[in-house]
């Protein structure tokens, strides 16, 4: 077997050094009713060969956004990976290596993960930032018990525009500390409404938790929310699954934010049926100590050369225990480096020029979609490269069905997460959409039966 | 004297910043074309939320981002350059085959939301994984959703949680030896627990008698780790298991040691009610310098109803997944898990088969008491018996030249070994937790006996030489007090400070 | 190393009493087992505590401990250069490593906290 390199004489000689006649006597220590007296029920090995063909006829009985045109977006999105960014990642150095703790023979990683740093807080307009979470949703409940933490207020306001999966997940990790999430409405344009945020602050509350673009590719104003929670002595957290909107939207660093979390899947990172993904979470200096996740820091070794260090390990879950800022260990190291391949490629102009097309894109999408009988925008605000479209003739599953008879992955059916939406699409255009491949879908969607 | 190590001088580049290079207007990136009208963005946005640019933001081309990280991949060490014997990591070689099978298209471009039709292959993968990750631990039903070890963990935790809610009282206490991983305290806390912690015995397990002391029903659950993080099993796991459910308590074994025991024992023939799996250590999928990994965590029936959403199906010949199980403790990330470790997973499992499975525990644990009894010679052992997939040794006979387990470790990397895990677990005093896996062979593991050797007898011979160690290595020992003290956590243009304020 | 006019608690607090004001730090040996301090976490003033209640956190770069306090009292006062400075701590644990001072609010608990000499002992017992 090729990844076990000793073979039985090999063994035979090292029981003889151990002293033992064989392996049987190294486990000797379990009780015999533990030990598993049959062998395991799995199914016989294959070979390299046989795995192959085995694993593409699973992977032919799915489609993939090579093969069909997609117009799915809602926290996974497909866009440009520049071929370069696998040559480099994949690289035995990066992929092989383990956590960084031993950082003379890491400096490669350590480097990496403090420019990623770098990248994220000047992307968010925050002054410092972790070296990556699971993903956007579990990145965002840390954020929400890092507020909890800090003001050790339990009230947590949580709007409808937030991604629905996201508001779960929230759900689920502060219901474990007697937090409690309060939903607000959206408005008819499409973001949140900030008359029920400021009805909804008071001296209990930890947090408002905003996400720009939001789930409908609304926009919201953070600044107004900004204020608004701060008068109450409460945190802004910011949560953007989209940051390809970075290129072109003001930072939520400058608007007011505390903390800034997401999803960085959108730099580099494939769509690989949601997951592994990236979280990110920036927040203010202040907030330093509270804050979960690694830390990569620079500094100098013996002979003044310049290094970098895990720093301020005292915080996590190794040191501190049941103390911690949060129990987490392996983190996303080798999408952060993705990530941070991706906008070195990219780059001050590129990510800008990306933002534009998406949005340029998006609008002249939504402009023909709006035009087409039997539908209509279903808000009237700003939007970045999702937005909300209301079958008014046909149900959007019948929708969908002919735009797949021609290879086309329509919109989101937003009834699975909005009763109240069951009759809306919620349709995403990066760069990827071709104007052809749009112009395929008005055309399809307009004859639709 | 000739140099015997093999870790040798090569030739290696100073990398800066992306930041301190690079020229401005430059890009490494070929968008695609503009087929679309360029409408002017104050048409589209309001002008308050527009962002001018982005200060500082790199500006390279490909050749310079090419050349940059290339350069500093050369600076790190991993398994595919040699041998890297963290204990508790399973740091075993990762096939390549598995990382052309996750690329492929159909697995790899698949949007979570496709309509499930489309996504049969998909969901055919994580309904079969689920069978085999529950087959080999023994329990009843997996949840993949976790992205790795300490989230199963701490899924694991709420699942118990729900469950004790369900019957009324989720109680207030978890109990957890004092060698368990820092994660075990840190996700019993996170669920509301307050974690009550218990020595372990002489013989290196928690012995029943210590558990009977402090179970009562005001304890929701045990954590257990087994084979423990001295790489011994827990021989009285079954009395242990018995104490705790006696009182309505539940059982969490943290699997990440499971390397030891594949075909050999099973978890959940143990007296286990939930466990977590770590892809990223037994099932080969890399490590990634801290990630990727994934943590599915497997549990017995009675925990079901509480699993996160969705599950996997079967209906027929179809795949479905099922969003509504009214007793779910909710979600613990967005979508299904971190599928493309599944994915390596799976085609590890499809490799091997049963008995390739066995061979690789048969094969770890050989290998690790190999090591343990070539180095006792030079090496203190605190317990002296057969160990399983890792071995613990202390520093106490280099302490009196005051060499210490960190200084044996830096040295190590001058022999061409990446350390062991040291100073874990904390009841032993200058831990050395040596892992070699069963992907390394006798010569490699034979170099690195020899190594070791040689660094116990420059401890008595030469004691500076070991304390002043790494002398090979890009960086020498780095001043991490400094890096504490000031921390300098990003680039910052010229002229700004980079180091945060003293207020933190 | 363990001045004579202190008192000391079993978490290796030290109270240094005068009239109704008690100044607080942590001992030699505390400071050489954390090793290099690399910040303080302290309360603010005015906050009341009771005997034993944490006022705070000693971090280092391995560890992390939690500050006790000897007596119940008031915190009157905060050793605030120990935010720019907190190797004063290793340097001078008794002197410019100080860190609250508290008004004593029951001057009979100070009979419960040790002498040096039952300190030293206490260390001896524990293998120190």
């Amino acid at each position: 077997m090729q990844y076990i390199p000793n073979t039985d004489a090999d063994c035979r000689m090292m029981l003889d050094a151990i002293g033992v006649r064989s392996s049987e006597e190294l486990f000797a220590d379990i009780p015999s009713r533990l030990r598993l007296k049959r062998g395991l029920n799995l199914p016989p090995p294959l070979s390299e060969t046989g795995l192959m063909k085995h694993m593409r006829a699973l992977a032919n009985r799915n489609a993939d956004v090579d093969r069909y045109s997609s117009f799915l977006g809602a926290g996974a999105y497909n866009h440009l990976v520049p071929a370069t960014v696998s040559h480099l990642v994949f690289r035995a150095e990066f992929y092989t290596a383990y956590t960084p703790y031993q950082p003379e023979i890491s400096q490669g990683t350590l480097q990496a993960i403090y420019e990623y740093q770098t990248l994220i807080c000047q992307l968010t307009g925050m002054e410092i930032a972790n070296a990556s979470m699971y993903d956007g949703s579990s990145a965002l409940a840390e954020a929400v018990l890092m507020a909890h933490r800090i003001n050790g207020r339990t009230e947590v306001l949580m709007p409808r525009a937030v991604h629905p999966e996201y508001r779960m997940v929230c759900r689920t990790y502060a219901s474990k500390l007697g937090l409690r999430l309060h939903e607000l409405p959206y408005t008819d344009k499409g973001a949140t409404d900030l008359k029920q945020v400021k009805a909804g602050l008071s001296q209990r509350t930890s947090c408002v938790v905003i996400q720009s673009p939001n789930f409908f590719g609304g926009l919201e104003m953070l600044d107004e929310m900004a204020e608004a929670a701060h008068a109450v002595g409460a945190l802004l957290i910011v949560c953007v699954p989209e940051p390809v909107s970075f290129g072109i939207i003001r930072s939520p660093g400058e608007c007011g934010a505390d903390i800034v979390v997401g999803e960085g899947q959108s730099f580099g990172n494939a769509l690989n049926f949601g997951g592994p993904y990236l979280g990110f979470f920036a927040t203010k200096e202040a907030y330093l100590r509270s804050m979960p996740g690694r830390l990569v820091g620079q500094t100098e070794d013996k002979e003044g050369r310049t290094g970098y260090v895990l720093t301020l390990s005292t915080r996590e879950q190794h040191i501190r225990r049941e103390k911690a800022t949060s129990n987490i260990c392996t983190n996303e190291g080798l999408c952060a480096l993705t990530a941070t391949v991706h906008l070195s490629l990219l780059g001050r102009t590129g990510l800008r020029e990306l933002a534009l097309l998406n949005l340029r894109k998006s609008a002249y999408a939504k402009e023909a979609i709006a035009k087409l009988r039997g539908y209509e925008l279903r808000f009237s605000g700003p939007t970045f490269n999702e937005f909300v479209v209301r079958a008014k003739k046909r149900t959007p599953a019948k929708v969908n069905r002919a735009l797949l008879g021609k290879k086309i992955i329509g919109g989101l059916e937003l009834g699975r997460f909005y009763p109240e939406l069951s009759d809306c699409l919620l349709i995403c255009v990066t760069e990827q959409n071709s104007r052809e491949e749009i112009d395929a879908l008005c055309k399809i969607m307009g004859g639709a039966r | 004297m000739k140099d015997e190590t093999i870790g040798i001088h090569g030739l290696a580049f100073n990398e800066p910043l992306l930041f301190d290079q690079g020229s401005s207007g430059r890009t490494g990136c070929s968008l695609p074309e503009v087929d679309v009208p360029e409408v002017k963005t104050e048409r589209l946005l309001p002008k308050k939320l527009l962002r001018r640019d982005i200060p500082g933001f790199p500006e390279l081309s490909e050749v310079e981002v090419v050349r940059h990280f290339t350069r500093m991949s050369q600076w790190n060490y991993g398994v595919d350059l040699g041998f890297y014997p963290l204990g508790s990591c399973t740091m075993k070689y990762s096939p390549k085959i598995n990382e052309e099978v996750w690329q492929l298209p159909g697995l790899s471009r698949a949007h979570p939301y496709q309509p499930e039709s489309l996504v049969q292959g998909a969901l055919e993968l994580m309904y079969e994984l689920e069978r085999y990750l529950a087959e080999v631990s023994g329990m009843d039903r997996v949840s993949l959703q976790p992205a790795a070890g300490a989230h199963g963990e701490l899924l694991g935790m709420m699942l118990i949680r729900a469950y004790l809610e369900s019957k009324g009282n989720p109680r207030k206490r978890v109990l957890v030896p004092d060698s368990a991983h820092g994660t075990n305290p840190a996700s019993s806390a996170i669920c509301g627990y307050q974690v009550v912690q218990i020595k372990s015995g002489p013989k290196g397990y928690v012995e029943p008698q210590s558990v009977a002391e402090v179970m009562d029903e005001d304890v929701a659950a045990i954590m257990v780790t087994n084979p423990n993080t001295l790489g011994l099993f827990e021989e009285p796991i079954a009395e242990v298991a018995k104490i705790v459910h006696s009182k309505g308590g539940q059982v969490y074994c943290d699997g990440a040691n499971l390397n030891a025991i594949l075909g050999i024992s099973r978890p959940g023939d143990t007296g286990i009610d939930v466990l977590q799996f770590n892809l990223h250590k037994t099932f080969s999928v890399p490590h990634g310098g801290g990630g990727p990994g994934a943590g599915p965590v497997g549990l017995k029936a009675h925990l079901a109803p509480f699993m996160p959403v969705p599950v996997v199906e079967k209906k027929g010949e179809r795949f479905a997944l099922n969003h509504h199980l009214p007793s779910s403790v909710g979600k613990v990330r967005a979508f299904y898990g971190n599928f493309a470790a599944l994915v390596r997973a799976y085609a590890y499992i499809r490799s091997l088969g049963p008995s390739g499975l066995r061979r690789v525990s048969e094969v770890a644990v050989i290998n690790a008491n190999y090591l343990m009894s070539q180095l006792k010679s030079h090496y203190h052992l605190p317990y002296d018996k057969f160990c399983k997939h890792e071995c613990v040794f202390s520093d106490a006979r280099q302490v009196p030249h005051d060499v210490h387990t960190l200084d044996i470790a830096k040295r190590l990397m001058d022999y061409g070994f990446h350390p062991p895990t040291i100073y874990f677990p904390l009841i032993v005093r200058g831990a050395l937790m040596i892992e070699p896996t069963e992907t390394e062979s006798k010569e490699t593991l034979d170099q690195f006996i020899a190594a070791m050797k040689r660094i116990a007898e420059e401890a008595e011979r030469d004691p500076e030489l070991v304390r002043s160690a790494p002398h090979k290595t890009k960086v020498s020992r780095l001043d991490e007090v400094k890096a504490a003290r000031q921390p300098n956590l990003r680039w910052r243009p010229k002229g700004s400070d980079p180091t945060l304020s003293a207020s933190g | 190393m363990y001045p004579e006019d202190l008192r000391y608690t079993k978490e290796h607090e030290w109270i240094k009493v005068d009239g109704d004001r008690g100044r607080v730090g942590i001992t030699h040996f505390a400071q050489s087992q954390l090793g290099d301090v690399v910040f303080v976490e302290l309360p603010k003033v005015g906050k009341p505590l009771r005997q034993m209640d944490t006022f705070g956190v000693v971090e280092s770069v391995k560890a992390v401990s939690d500050l006790y306090c000897p007596v119940t009292g008031q915190v009157l006062e905060v050793n605030s250069t120990l935010e720019s400075k907190p190797e004063q701590v290793n340097a001078d644990p008794y002197g410019k490593g100080w860190m609250i001072v508290v008004k004593i609010a029951e001057p009979k608990e100070l009979g419960k906290l040790m002498t040096a000499d039952r300190y030293k002992t206490y260390l001896a017992a524990e293998g120190h």
